[in-house]
C-alpha cells in the first residue's frame, strides 16, 4: 500500500469510528428527548458556568490546532502549539469535573434518592464525552512528545493530523452538546 | 508486490493479521458457539416435551441447573433460553456469519492484498473472542447466566434482586456484550474503508460481486446501530450498578420501595430495537449476498437484475432504521403511530419481493448444478419466502397483537432470519470451503445434511404457528400448566423429536468439516468454475493473497455462459475480446 492510500485509509478509519460515536451520542439526546417529554416530574436544570468556561477552553484548543499545518510548512516547531493544545485539553477536564461539583452543589445527582432522571441524563453525556476526551488526551500525549522529538514535518505528520481531526470533532461535539443540553 | 513473510505459529494461527485466517478464527469459534447454543435448545425443547421429567442429556448441565428428581429448575430453563438467543443472535449469525465471509471474501473478492488495517482486524476477533469467554463463564456462575430474554428488557435485567440471572450472569451478560460490540465496530468499520479504498485497478463498484455490496451494507448498518446498543446498554449499567432510573420506576421488591422514580423500560425497548431491527439485515444481508454469488455460479447465469438486486440491499438497509416500532405494538403505542411502523414495514415486502424474484429469474431455465451449496442457497430462498410471509402478519399492528409473544413469533423469526441466515452461511462453507482449506468437503455427506437440516426444520418451525395461533405463549417453562393448552402437547412432543434428529444431522456437517480439512480430496483453483477473482489465488494460502502483481479487472462477476465464448464462465481478469460489450 503507497502511502497517499495508507493515509487515506487511516482517515477514512476515523471518520467511520467518529460516525459510530456520533451515533452513540444521538441515541442518548434522542432517549434524552423522549424521557422529557414523557416523565411527570421531569427537574429543569441551569448548566454549571463551569461548562461555559470548558466549551471556551475547546474551542480556543481546536482554533491553536488549525494554526498546525502553516508551521509545519514554515518548517518551525509545534511542540508548542500540541503542549498549549493537550495543557488546555486538561483545564476543559479539570471545568468538567468543576461544572460536576457546581452541579451537587445545586442538588442535581446522577444517582440517588434525591437525584433525578434529568441530572442522571446530564451527568451520563458530559461523562461520557469526557471519556472519549480522555482517548484525545492521550494522543495528544503522544504527539507532544513525538513534536519535541522533532518528528513531524510538512510530508509526515499524519499521527498529529488525525489527533487533529479526532480533537476538532470532540470540539464540534461538545459544542452540539453544551447547545442541546442548555437550550432544548 | 506480495506481502508474503516468514511467519510463527503464533502470528500464523494466533495473533493473525491475514483476513483469510481471522475468518477461519471466526468461523471455528462461531461453529463451537453454534454447538453450544444448538444444546441448549435441545435441552430445553426436552423439557418442554417432557416438563419436569429428567433427561440424559440434562447431565451435560451442572448439578444445581436441576431439582430432586432430576428435572431441569425454571430459572434455568429461562437462563438456557436467554443464553440460546443471545448466542445465535450475535454470536453465531452476526459474528459467526459476517466475520467469517466479510474477512474471508472481501480483499480476496476486490483484489486487494489484506483488510486495510490488519492490526484492528485482528482486534476485532480478540474482543469477540475475549467477549466468547465472559459470556461462556456467566454459565459457571452459582445464580447462572442472564434469564430475562435475548432482549434483556427491564425491570429483569435492571434489578440485580430481580431473579437469580440478574445478578453476576446478568453483569456479565452485559460485559460480553459490551466488547462484542466494540469488536464488532472495529470490523465494520475495516471493512467498509476496504472496500471504498482497496479495490485493485478496474474494479469499480458496478463491478463488485453481490457478495461485497451486501457485505459492505451490512458493516454500514452496523456502524449505524451498535452505536444505539452501546448506549441502551451503558444506561442499563448505570441503572443496575449506580441506580440511576433511566428505566426504572415505582418498583416494589420483596416489599421495598425502590427509590427509582421517572425512568421507563419503554424507552429502553426503544434504543434496543433501534439496534434490533436493523441487527435483523446485519444477520440477513450477508446471507443474501453468499446466495446470490452460489445462485449464479451454479445456475450458470448471469444474476438477474444486478443493479435491482443492489437497489434492493440499500432500500432494505434503509427501511430497517423506521420500523423497529413494530416490536412494540404491545407497549400501549398510539395507533396512528403503529399504522406508520406497519406501513414502513410492509414496505419492506417490495424490496424483498425484488430479490426472491430475482433469484427465481436467475433459476428460470437455468442449466443448475445441485451442489449441496446450491441447495443450501435454495434453501435459503426458501425459507425467505416462507418466513417472510408471516412478517406481513406481524408486521401489522392489528393482526400482530393476536399473536405477539407467542409461538406463532417464534416460528416466523426462526424461519426468516435464523434458517436463511444459518442456510445462507452453510452455503457459503460448502461453497468456499476449497479456497479455504485447498481441500474439497464430501458431497453425499453435504446432500444428507441439507436434506436431513430442511426437514427437520421445517418439522420444528412450522408447527410453531399453530402453536401460536392456539396461544400457547413463547418463553413458559411448561405448557402442562393449562388445562386449554394440553391438545397441544403431542404437537410440543413432535417439535421436539424434529429439533433432536435436527441436531443429529449436525454432526455430519461438523464430522464433514474436520474430517475434509485433513482428509478430503485436493481441490482444483477454480473447482466451481466460478468469475470472481479469489479463484485466481494460489491454493496454498499466502499472506498477500497474489504472489505477483494485483488481478486487473475488465468486467462484472457474473459471465455465465456469454454467447460466442468458449466456455460457460469468464474470469473477472479476461479482458474483453473486440467489439465485446461487458453486459
Amino acid at each position: 500500500m503507497d502511502i497517499a492510500l495508507r493515509n487515506t485509509v487511516k482517515k477514512q478509519l476515523l471518520w467511520v469510528a467518529m460516525v459510530a460515536i456520533s451515533m452513540f451520542f444521538a441515541s442518548l439526546l434522542s432517549a434524552f428527548i423522549v424521557e422529557k417529554a414523557d416523565v411527570l416530574n421531569w427537574n429543569e436544570f441551569i448548566l454549571p458556568n463551569y461548562f461555559v468556561l470548558s466549551t471556551g477552553v475547546i474551542i480556543l484548543s481546536s482554533v491553536l490546532l488549525l494554526f498546525i499545518r502553516t508551521k509545519l510548512r514554515k518548517q518551525e516547531s509545534v511542540f508548542s502549539l500540541v503542549f498549549t493544545v493537550l495543557i488546555l485539553g486538561i483545564l476543559f477536564s479539570y471545568f468538567q469535573i468543576k461544572g460536576w461539583q457546581q452541579l451537587t452543589n445545586q442538588g442535581i445527582y446522577l444517582t440517588g434518592a434525591g437525584s433525578n432522571i434529568s441530572g442522571s441524563f446530564l451527568y451520563v453525556v458530559t461523562l461520557t464525552h469526557l471519556l472519549h476526551l480522555l482517548g484525545g488526551l492521550i494522543a495528544l500525549f503522544i504527539s507532544t512528545i513525538k513534536s519535541k522529538r522533532n518528528l513531524y514535518s510538512i510530508d509526515n505528520y499524519l499521527g498529529l493530523e488525525l489527533t487533529s481531526i479526532y480533537w476538532h470533532f470532540l470540539t464540534v461535539l461538545w459544542i452540539t452538546l453544551f447547545c442541546f443540553l442548555k437550550f432544548y | 508486490m506480495s506481502e508474503h513473510h516468514k511467519e510463527t505459529f503464533i502470528t500464523k494461527y494466533i495473533f493473525c493479521q491475514d483476513h483469510k485466517m481471522i475468518a477461519k478464527q471466526f468461523l471455528i469459534t462461531g461453529m463451537f458457539m453454534a454447538v453450544v447454543g444448538m444444546l441448549m435448545s435441545a435441552i430445553f425443547r426436552v423439557q418442554l416435551a417432557n416438563p419436569g421429567e429428567s433427561s440424559i442429556l440434562y447431565n451435560l448441565l451442572p448439578s444445581h441447573w436441576l431439582n430432586e428428581a432430576g428435572g431441569l429448575n425454571p430459572d434455568k430453563y429461562l437462563a438456557l433460553v436467554t443464553m440460546h438467543g443471545t448466542i445465535l443472535v450475535f454470536w453465531v449469525l452476526t459474528a459467526g456469519l459476517s466475520g467469517t465471509f466479510a474477512n474471508f471474501l472481501i480483499p480476496l473478492q476486490i483484489g486487494a492484498r489484506d483488510m486495510a488495517s490488519g492490526f484492528l482486524n485482528m482486534l476485532s476477533y480478540w474482543f469477540f473472542f475475549l467477549a466468547t469467554v465472559v459470556l461462556m463463564s456467566s454459565i459457571f456462575v452459582e445464580t447462572g447466566p442472564a434469564s430475562g430474554g435475548w432482549t434483556i428488557y427491564p425491570p429483569l435485567s435492571a434489578l440485580p434482586q430481580a431473579i437469580p440471572g440478574s445478578g453476576t450472569g446478568m453483569t456479565l451478560w452485559l460485559v460480553s456484550i459490551t466488547l462484542f460490540v466494540v469488536g464488532s465496530l472495529l470490523g465494520g468499520l475495516n471493512y467498509i474503508v476496504t472496500i471504498l479504498n482497496l479495490r485493485t485497478i478496474g474494479m469499480t463498484m458496478q463491478r463488485l460481486p453481490l457478495t461485497v455490496w451486501a457485505l459492505l451494507i451490512t458493516a454500514i448498518l452496523g456502524v449505524l446501530s451498535f452505536p444505539v446498543l452501546l448506549s441502551c446498554g451503558l444506561l442499563l449499567i448505570f441503572d443496575r450498578s449506580f441506580g440511576t432510573s433511566f428505566y426504572l420506576s415505582d418498583i416494589i421488591i420483596n416489599g421495598e420501595v425502590l427509590h427509582n422514580e421517572g425512568g421507563s423500560p419503554i424507552l429502553f425497548e426503544h434504543l434496543f430495537w433501534f439496534l434490533g431491527h436493523p441487527e435483523v439485515y446485519i444477520i440477513l444481508l450477508p446471507a443474501l449476498g453468499i446466495v446470490s454469488e452460489v445462485i449464479a455460479v451454479n445456475s450458470r447465469k448471469p444474476i438477474f437484475g444486478y443493479k435491482a438486486m443492489v437497489g434492493a440491499l440499500l432500500l432494505i438497509a434503509f427501511l430497517s432504521f423506521i420500523v423497529w416500532g413494530h416490536h412494540m405494538f404491545m407497549t400501549g403505542m398510539n395507533p396512528f403511530l403503529g399504522s406508520v411502523f406497519t406501513f414502513t414495514t410492509l414496505l419492506i415486502a417490495i424490496p424483498s419481493a425484488i430479490k426472491v424474484f430475482n433469484y427465481l429469474a436467475t433459476l428460470w431455465r437455468a442449466n443448475i448444478r445441485f451442489t449441496p451449496a446450491m441447495l443450501f442457497a435454495i434453501g435459503t430462498v426458501s425459507a425467505f419466502i416462507t418466513g417472510g410471509l408471516t412478517g406481513i402478519i406481524l408486521g401489522d399492528s392489528a393482526l400482530d397483537i393476536n399473536v405477539h409473544d407467542t409461538y406463532f413469533v417464534v416460528g416466523h423469526f426462526h424461519i426468516v432470519m435464523g434458517l436463511s441466515a444459518i442456510y445462507g452461511m452453510f452455503a457459503g462453507v460448502y461453497h468456499w470451503f476449497p479456497k479455504m482449506y485447498g481441500k474439497m468437503m464430501n458431497k453425499n455427506l453435504g446432500y444428507i445434511h441439507f436434506w436431513g437440516t430442511f426437514i427437520c426444520a421445517y418439522g420444528v418451525f412450522f408447527p410453531m404457528h399453530f402453536l401460536g395461533l392456539a396461544g400457547l405463549p413463547r418463553r413458559y417453562y411448561t405448557n402442562s400448566a393449562f388445562p386449554m393448552f394440553d391438545g397441544l402437547s403431542d404437537i410440543n412432543s413432535i417439535i421436539t423429536f424434529f429439533a433432536l434428529t435436527g441436531a443429529i444431522f449436525q454432526t455430519i456437517f461438523l464430522f464433514n468439516f474436520f474430517y475434509s480439512i485433513f482428509k478430503g480430496t485436493k481441490a482444483s483453483q477454480n473447482p466451481w468454475k466460478s468469475n470472481t477473482l479469489e479463484w485466481t489465488t494460489p491454493i496454498e494460502r499466502i499472506h498477500g493473497n497474489w504472489p505477483g502483481e494485483l488481478p486487473v479487472v475488465t468486467r462484472w462477476a457474473y459471465d455465465y455462459s456469454k454467447p460466442g465464448a468458449e466456455e460457460d464462465f469468464i474470469l473477472q481478469t479476461e479482458p474483453l475480446k473486440e467489439g465485446e460489450v461487458e453486459h
